[in-house]
Formats: C-alpha cells, sequence, structure tokens
C-alpha cells in the first residue's frame, strides 16, 4: 500500500538509482592515488633505499618535492623549543631538526613545519610530514607502526618534587615507593614508574606535562617524572620551590633514546639515520646538547 | 442437530477468492523478503570487499583490530570503566536533586521569591553555556590551589563536582520543561480542592512533570556516562585514558576499539531500560485500552 504522499517511482528506476549508488559508493572508496606532491621518483611502498645510494642532498623522495617537512606537537615545550616556535632554530630539537635537514641537503628555506599532535604521528595512513621531532623514546613496539631514525639524545628520567614535600628527600627508588607520583601519557616516565618503581598508589597520568605541573603545585601528586632536561627547566622556569630530586641510573645496554618517527617503509628512513650517525660521530649532537641542554647534569642518581 | 453442529454449520469458511488472495499475498511476501535479503546480502559483500580489498587493510587490521593488544588492554580498560560507572551512580543521583530542586525554584509563583529565581537561572544560563572540559579543569585544577582548609584535593571528587554543576544544570532545564507541561486546569482544580501550593506542587504537579520527562532525563543520563571520562584530565585513569596509555605506549589503537565497545555495551542494556520505562508509562497512563 502506498501513502497518499509516496513518490511514484516505478520499481525498476528505485532498483537503478540503489544499484548506482552501491557502485557510486565503492567507486568513492576507490584506493587513492599516492599523493600527487610526491617527487617524481620511486613509488611509495619500495624498500628504503640502501643508505648513501639515493641520499643525493637535496633530492630526497619528500612529501613536497624540494622541501623537507617537519612535524612536532604544539604546544612545542622547553628546553626542546623556544617561545613555541619551532622555526626559529632554538631549543635543542629545533637546532637538530635543522643540523639533519642541512645534512640531508634543504637548507633553513626548505624546511617547513606542520603541527602534528603525538597520537597523530603515529596514525596509519599518509602521513603529513616527512620525520616528526617531539621527544618520542625508541621502544620495540612501536617499531611495529613507524619508522625510527637512530637516536638522537639519550634520555635519563628524573624526579621533581616541592622542596617541602615527603619526596623532597628521597635517595633511593624504595623511598619513592610510598609517595603519590604522577607523569605525562605516553612517556616513558610513566613506564618508568610502572616497571621500576611500582609505587603503592596508581600513578596520576596527565595529558601534557603543564597539567602534571599544576597538580604537583596543588599538592595533588607528591613528585613527578620527567626526562632530566624537563625537570631542570621546571625547577628552573616553572616551579621556584621545587627542586629535582635525583635521576635514575640507566640500566646496562637498554639505554634509552629519543629518535625521529617516519612513516612506516618510508623511502627516508635509512638517510635520516645517516644524518643523525654522522651528527653524532662528528660531535655535533654533543655541541648542541652543551648549548641548549647544558643545565640538565648534576642531579644525584637514585639508587 | 446439536449446538454444536448448529454452529459448525454456519461457521465462517472463507471462499475461493479470499484463498486465492492470501496464497497471492504470502507469495508477494516471500518474493519480497528474498529480494530485501538478496539486496542486503549484496551490499554487504560489496563493503567487505571495498574495505578489505583496500591497499592499506592489512596495515589498519594490524592497528586497531589487534588481538594480542586487545588481550593486553581489556583487564585495564575495564578497571578504568568502574571509575566511569561509580561516577555515574554517584553525580547520576546527586545532578537528579539538585536540577529537580533547581527546576522547582525557577518555577516558583510569587513576587518574594524574585532573588531565588534570578539565581536559578544565573546559574542554569551559565553552567549550560560553559563548556565541560574548562568547567572541569577550572574545578580539579582552581580549587585546590585557593589552599583553603578543608577543601578537598581528590580530583575524582573534584571532577565529579564539575560534572553535578554542569549536568545539573541540564537536567534543571529538562525539569522546568515537564513542569511546565503540566495543565493550568490541574493546578487550578488543586487549589480549588483546598491544596496549599506546596501540596498542589508536591501531589500534582511533580508527579506529572517528572512522569512526562524521564526519556529526556535518561538520555542525559547517558550522556554523563559518556562524559565521566573527561574527570581522567585530573590524571585518573578511566577507561577510555586506560586505553590511550596504552595506545601510547606501543602506537597500537586497538584499545580505543576495546574501550568503546566497552562503553557501548554499557549503554545498550541502559538504552532498553528506557525503552521499558518509556512502555510502562504508556500503558499506566493509558489504563482502559488505547483509542
Amino acid at each position: 500500500m502506498r501513502t497518499a504522499f509516496a513518490l511514484r517511482v516505478p520499481a525498476r528506476l528505485t532498483s537503478a538509482a540503489a544499484v548506482l549508488v552501491l557502485g557510486l559508493t565503492a567507486a568513492a572508496c576507490a584506493p587513492q592515488e599516492d599523493s600527487a606532491s610526491r617527487g617524481p621518483s620511486s613509488p611509495a611502498g619500495s624498500a628504503p633505499a640502501s643508505a648513501g645510494a639515493s641520499c643525493a642532498p637535496g633530492k630526497l623522495d619528500t612529501r613536497t618535492a624540494d622541501v623537507l617537512t617537519i612535524g612536532t606537537d604544539n604546544p612545542a615545550y622547553a628546553p626542546w623549543f623556544q617561545d613555541n616556535k619551532p622555526a626559529n632554530g632554538k631549543g635543542y630539537e629545533s637546532a637538530v631538526a635543522y643540523a639533519v635537514a642541512k645534512r640531508l641537503g634543504y637548507g633553513k628555506g626548505a624546511v617547513t613545519w606542520r603541527t602534528v599532535a603525538f597520537n597523530n604521528a603515529f596514525a596509519p595512513g599518509a602521513k603529513s610530514f616527512d620525520f616528526d621531532i617531539n621527544q618520542v623514546s625508541v621502544t620495540a613496539d612501536r617499531r611495529k607502526a613507524v619508522d625510527f631514525s637512530s637516536g638522537y639524545y639519550d634520555v635519563r628520567q628524573a624526579v621533581v618534587a616541592l622542596k617541602d614535600s615527603p619526596a623532597a628527600n628521597a635517595t633511593d627508588v624504595a623511598a619513592l615507593k610510598k609517595v603519590k607520583l604522577g607523569a605525562q601519557v605516553g612517556t616513558t616516565s610513566l613506564d618508568l614508574i610502572n616497571d621500576e618503581i611500582k609505587p603503592e598508589r596508581t600513578a596520576a597520568v596527565y595529558q601534557k606535562n603543564d597539567l602534571a605541573v599544576a597538580a604537583l603545585k596543588n599538592g595533588q601528586v607528591d613528585a613527578i617524572v620527567v626526562d632530566l632536561p624537563t625537570a631542570f627547566y621546571i625547577t628552573s622556569a616553572e616551579l621556584d620551590d621545587a627542586k629535582v630530586v635525583g635521576q635514575f641510573a640507566t640500566t646496562a645496554g637498554a639505554q634509552e633514546q629519543f629518535g625521529l618517527v617516519l612513516d612506516k617503509g618510508s623511502p627516508l628512513t635509512a638517510c635520516v639515520t645517516e644524518a643523525v650517525d654522522a651528527l653524532r660521530a662528528d660531535g655535533t649532537l654533543a655541541k648542541l646538547e652543551q648549548q641548549w641542554l647544558s643545565d640538565a647534569v648534576g642531579a644525584p642518581v637514585l639508587k | 442437530m446439536t449446538l454444536g453442529e448448529e454452529l459448525h454449520k454456519d461457521a465462517y469458511t472463507p471462499s475461493q477468492r479470499r484463498l486465492e488472495r492470501e496464497r497471492h499475498r504470502r507469495a508477494r511476501t516471500r518474493r519480497a523478503t528474498a529480494i530485501a535479503a538478496t539486496s542486503t546480502l549484496v551490499t554487504a559483500a560489496v563493503l567487505c570487499l571495498g574495505i578489505t580489498g583496500s591497499p592499506g587493510w592489512p596495515r589498519v587490521r594490524e592497528t586497531f583490530l589487534s588481538g594480542h593488544y586487545a588481550r593486553l588492554a581489556l583487564p585495564k580498560v575495564l578497571d578504568g570503566l568502574l571509575l566511569n560507572l561509580r561516577l555515574l551512580v554517584i553525580c547520576g543521583a546527586i545532578v537528579l536533586v539538585l536540577g529537580l530542586l533547581l527546576a522547582v525554584v525557577r518555577t516558583l509563583r510569587g513576587p518574594v521569591f524574585f532573588p531565588l529565581r534570578a539565581l536559578a537561572v544565573a546559574y542554569v544560563d551559565f553552567f549550560r553555556g560553559l563548556p565541560l572540559i574548562i568547567c572541569l579543569l577550572a574545578v580539579i585544577y582552581g580549587v585546590p590551589a585557593l589552599r583553603l582548609q578543608g577543601v578537598p584535593t581528590n580530583p575524582v571528587v573534584l571532577g565529579g563536582a564539575g560534572l553535578v554543576l554542569t549536568y545539573s544544570a541540564y537536567v534543571a532545564e529538562v525539569f522546568r520543561a515537564g513542569i511546565e507541561s503540566v495543565h493550568p486546569s490541574q493546578r487550578a482544580a488543586a487549589r480549588s480542592l483546598g491544596l496549599s501550593g506546596a501540596q498542589t506542587l508536591r501531589h500534582v504537579v511533580l508527579p506529572q512533570a517528572v512522569r512526562r520527562v524521564v526519556p529526556p532525563l535518561l538520555n542525559d543520563l547517558v550522556s554523563l556516562q559518556k562524559d565521566t571520562g573527561l574527570v581522567s584530565i585530573a590524571g585518573v585513569i578511566d577507561a577510555v585514558y586506560a586505553a590511550q596509555i596504552i595506545t601510547s605506549q606501543t602506537f597500537n589503537y586497538t584499545p580505543y576499539v576495546v574501550a568503546g565497545l566497552a562503553f557501548v555495551a554499557l549503554t545498550i542494556p541502559m538504552t532498553r531500560f528506557t525503552d521499558w520505562v518509556t512502555a510502562r508509562m504508556n500503558r499506566r497512563q493509558s489504563q482502559g485500552g488505547t483509542v
């Protein structure tokens, strides 16, 4: 029974339309072309070139021809970046990014920065950057989802507490078991709390380090775990009445490192890794570390 | 001839034409069902082939539907879900009471109550407009910074308070709509029977008002259930946050899928419950059968 207002469309027409819609849907979902802006070089998915062979300066298979696109999160925190402007070359990671770019044959003018949230850096699908520099620690699990360059910074974890907090005078890891700890989500600082310290109370987990600092200030946590340069930045620039309680000894053979993030199977991985290795070998990384992270040294080691 | 036979003789027997018509209708129904099934199968097949045949499918399956990471995430996600549920039950109860109170204050008659009414209006206007996440940030990080004696610093308590502030404003408006939908004649009849203003509200207006707004109320409760997760900005770990933590450690999105399904599994019984309450209400209102 048709109601009075139903459109009287012949049944054949309707079914034809349905088939057409289905067909269009399927067509719309056709595999996308690889981004048109790619250089006229190897197709995507080809195995990474052997290092040296196609790392011709300035002629890499980048997202946009002749331009190196580098991703980082917004806000970009000190001391890794300064004034939330990654493009100013100030701060350790900004300086390293430009040094790597130079090594690959891209001058300051041929580098563009792009905001890439931490979670988007490892999402499957086309990436909007050539490499991402965002204090991402290299782990075996993460290697399944993205490519990493070799490490550009050896990370040490440290504990920050207010001077009048129960955690302020801890000299060993055992003393930290009884206090309320906090860390940022997605950091190895959090893994260290859960795997090494194993505190009695569940650690608080914050979206951003500045929320963790706010909680520390309010006394909602007794201490937070961050990497050493960040710890010194917090105590020198953000909180007057806080101190770096100490740093953690690195377990032998498991030196944690920050690496540059690249798309899984990116044609650039080998070249970028080569560039980072060269910067490490010629002392550039050490020099930049001295320049931007120099106050991140003498903290007592927690036993 | 017995009575039974009498009746039997006059009993209705369908005519040839009627039998014919029913056969025809059955055939049509069968045909329609067959076409619908085929069409559904074809659609499903096209979708399946389209998705699994796409070049990125193996990567997506590995990233979003990995059994290994699902098993890893499930216990932690369920732990987090306990927090969501606790917040839902406690905040939900407080929100209902507070919302009803606000609505009653807003609908008080008489010039003497003007300041109360104005306060209630201001409260509802402000907290309905304020984005929930900002409300939570202000409560969770702002209140402890006051350094007052006796003010809780527990992030779960503070987060719950933030949820109550926003949601009681929503729920107050739902209740107010219910109160204002009760016909004035009901009030007039109650007063003419000698009930006082308060008694009228208690025995005549509110029972009808509350019954009318049960479906939208449960809608707000389902919404509250999903928003309890926002308390995680205080650093406490709910289901979604537990998933995020594992995702950011492993760069695999499967935990999010697990958490999403857990929430859906919670919402479905709640929706059924809503439907059941509504149906029961309708049955009670239409005693003597529907017209």
